[in-house]
């Protein structure tokens, strides 16, 4: 029992002291959170562009009329949707890395911008669930007092929408930061990149991987009590 | 009493491509401080009639011209045009998400460019005049059916109409609160507000209305006023309804 606690204390000291692995540790996981945060915003902005896009195109067409224009961009979103959501998302990073940003050296924005469109995708079907369970007649309402189409959206319907949709929001948010764990096939050193490092010098893959993983897990939870927190703020309103 | 304010003429609205006629050749003119109340069974396109002056309901063909000019003209900004006709609607369509004060003072304050001091003193006179000044504060959801009706209305007011629309405002309340909400009605209409008020609401009729108007089927069938209407109706479709409404 002894000898495996030594043990225990060795692997430990071994995985995060010696030649302060600690310090990339932290690196890490820093470079793990700024892609997931920057990815969930570019991914809020492309979601509700897309979600007002095609809610609005559904909108007319319910109506009896159409706007050319509209259903350009609607066309264009479904294409969007399609692609992305048809494709693995390492593929996609791929595509970005070697063919679409080929010339930049930033691979940390090559990996933000690619997660940010993969999540906008989903989190635009998100937001358009959202869009579509408000009652019609808030529309109206907004309408009847003079507010435009794109008004009356940013007033009165994205923001009973965004309430509506927290909790998928939450679920989405999660699965983009366990996602992000691909990017070190591109070589960013996120969260896994460092586990796979220490695994490779240190040749034990135990405590390294047991490692993130319990912080992966951690910072998931934190998400989801923030989630929470958020949601009955928002309901005792 | 006399200017004109809408003049609608020849108002069709089909659905899928003509099968559904919701409104069929209605013209008709609405004058300045006028209450015209719209009567009829249900399905007869008295709502859709009042939807399209606003254009909720955007009309198939046929004219609405307000202050001289067809809104359904494509080059109109409909929204000046709705800024100044207050509606009110049958479930109320209060903002859940903002206070009685945000729910009354957010179209103002965006559209009309007002300081906050201003709207919000507006606000709380309106509130004051229908009973509700200490609601100011609270959310829809706390608030009842006929409160919610009396707020809707209000919020409305604020944007200072020319013309207030009602769609079956008291349809969807408790028997005990169509009172309040009629009240603040007949006030409005006793303050020289010009009103187009489609209900099932007959006493109401007869009393304030100046105008009444039976339509069935799509079409105006009689108009007049309430005692034309209630005391000699001439079609039998009128009479026919009248006496089913009327116990």
């Amino acid at each position: 029992m002894k000898e495996w606690f030594a043990e225990i204390a060795t692997a430990f000291s071994q995985t995060f002291i010696e030649a302060n692995r600690w310090k990339a540790l932290l690196s890490s996981i820093g470079v793990t959170l700024r892609i997931t945060f920057f990815a969930l915003i570019l991914g809020l902005i492309l979601g509700i562009l897309v979600a007002v896009v095609r809610s609005s195109h559904d909108q007319l067409e319910m109506d009896g009329k159409s706007n050319k224009i509209i259903n350009i961009l609607n066309s264009l979103c479904s294409l969007y949707l399609t692609v992305i959501r048809g494709t693995p998302v390492m593929v996609q990073m791929m595509i970005m890395y070697f063919v679409i940003m080929a010339s930049t050296t930033n691979k940390i924005l090559v990996g933000t911008i690619t997660f940010g469109i993969n999540s906008g995708a989903y989190v635009a079907e998100i937001i358009r669930s959202g869009i579509m369970s408000i009652d019609k007649g808030q529309m109206e309402a907004g309408r009847s007092l003079g507010f435009n189409y794109v008004q009356t959206m940013g007033f009165i319907i994205i923001p009973q929408a965004i309430k509506n949709i927290l909790p998928a929001l939450g679920n989405e948010f999660i699965a983009l930061l366990k996602e992000t764990s691909i990017v070190n096939i591109i070589g960013i050193k996120d969260l896994t990149k460092w586990a796979m490092n220490v695994q490779g010098r240190t040749y034990e893959a135990f405590m390294p991987f047991i490692g993130i993983a319990a912080i992966y897990l951690v910072i998931v939870i934190g998400i989801s009590k923030l989630m929470s927190l958020l949601e009955r703020k928002m309901r005792n309103e | 009493m006399n200017e004109v304010l809408i003049k609608v003429e020849n108002l069709s609205r089909h659905f899928i491509g003509g099968k559904i006629k919701a409104l069929t050749d209605v013209s008709y003119e609405i004058k300045k401080g006028q209450v015209v109340v719209v009567i009829g069974p249900s399905g007869s396109g008295k709502s859709t009639f009042l939807r399209c002056l606003n254009m909720l309901e955007i009309p198939t063909s046929g004219s609405i011209v307000v202050d001289g000019v067809n809104i359904l003209d494509k080059n109109v900004d409909i929204n000046q045009y709705r800024m100044k006709m207050g509606m009110v609607f049958q479930h109320f369509n209060l903002f859940p998400h903002m206070d009685i004060l945000t729910n009354m003072t957010i179209a103002p304050l965006k559209l009309k460019k007002q300081t906050p001091e201003e709207v919000k003193e507006k606000a709380m006179q309106l509130l004051a005049r229908v009973g509700l000044e200490d609601r100011a504060d609270a959310y829809p959801n706390q608030l009842s059916g006929g409160q919610k009706q009396r707020i809707a209305i209000v919020r409305a007011l604020m944007m200072d109409p020319e013309v207030m629309l009602f769609d079956e405002p008291t349809s969807a309340l408790d028997p005990e609160m169509v009172g309040e909400v009629l009240d603040v009605m007949k006030e409005l209409a006793k303050q020289g507000m010009t009103m187009v008020v489609v209900t099932h609401e007959m006493g109401f009729a007869k009393e304030v209305a100046d105008r009444v108007v039976f339509m069935s089927d799509g079409q105006i069938l009689e108009e007049g006023n309430p005692k034309e209407i209630f005391e000699h109706p001439r079609c039998a479709r009128l009479k026919d309804f009248l006496a089913k409404v009327l116990i």
